[in-house]
């Protein structure tokens, strides 16, 4: 037995030692992304990325859009869901330019996000300052949270 | 660049091993286009939340380095549900090649985008050598 686990077909066993490996790793970035305060799992992977914060009144949304403009964003909210799309515009340089580095990214963008309790979509507010797009989402009458007095 | 494209999510860097950061907290390297032509070099960097107030250029020798200052915007009763990116300083220094014409440097913040120019000292107009023999 122990023959044939440690030296019986080799390519075979260097396959399950891949595997291992890669759910060693997986399981070394779960462990990361916890120990960094990061909830697993949640990400979405969707440009941009956002921080959804609330208070009694409010949900808050914020995501980093720097340099995109006011009117190239489209908002939308209903009752449990804000969508978020429009496109980053990075305007061409003069032909004469030559480039050492490139990491700035536009394109087009649009995200959906599902709110676990119900808003009143006529009181949406958003606001664009220094890059950081701020959007508060007031919470609907029935969703806020109620003080019970004990008698 | 092409516009039909969609962008794709990218995690800010982290910068590994900042130098002599007094205050706490994460430190990130902003994303920057640089380009030059034959008058100047011209540096775009990607810095949200950071305030005209808060940013510091500083060139010296010929290391150019950017710093920027986040405020947190967050109130303090507000609760954390979905944080997928942090918030921190942006740290970033470059080795310029060229001779930068110190004095007249101009920076412009524009919605969290830092345009920065540095215009090329003029050189001397390349003069050909002759070399008569003796």
């Amino acid at each position: 037995m122990m023959f044939r686990r440690y030296f019986g077909v080799p390519d075979w066993s260097f396959r399950r030692r891949v595997e291992e490996f890669e759910n060693l790793r997986k399981q070394l970035n779960f462990m990361n992304d916890a120990f960094m305060g990061v909830a697993p799992g949640r990400k979405a992977g969707v440009f941009p990325l956002v921080n959804l914060t609330e208070d009694k009144e409010n949900y808050y949304l914020r995501a980093e859009l720097p340099g995109v403009k006011s009117e190239d964003l489209d908002i939308q909210a209903t009752g449990t869901t804000v969508s978020l799309s429009g496109e980053r515009k990075i305007p061409a340089e003069n032909d004469g330019a030559k480039y050492h580095r490139r990491e700035r990214e536009a394109g087009k963008f649009s995200r959906m996000m599902s709110l676990s309790s119900e808003i009143n979509p006529d009181r949406v507010k958003a606001a664009l300052a220094d890059g950081i797009l701020k959007v508060t989402l007031p919470k609907s009458e029935k969703a806020k949270p109620k003080q019970i007095s004990i008698k | 660049m092409t516009d039909s494209k969609d962008i794709q999510v990218k995690e800010k860097t982290e910068v590994a091993n900042p130098a002599e950061q007094t205050k706490p907290g994460p430190v990130f390297s902003p994303d920057v286009d640089i380009f030059e032509n034959d008058q100047e070099i011209v540096l775009l960097a990607d810095m949200p939340g950071v305030k005209a107030d808060n940013l510091n250029i500083d060139l010296r020798e010929n290391t150019l380095s950017i710093v920027g200052d986040i405020s947190p915007s967050e109130n303090a009763d507000e609760e954390d549900i979905l944080i997928e990116y942090e918030i921190g300083r942006f740290v970033r220094q470059f080795t310029l090649s060229e001779i930068i014409d110190q004095g007249s440097i101009n920076a412009k913040l524009d919605n969290g985008v830092l345009r920065l120019t540095l215009p090329k000292v003029k050189k001397a107009a390349p003069r050909k050598i002759t070399v008569s023999a003796a």
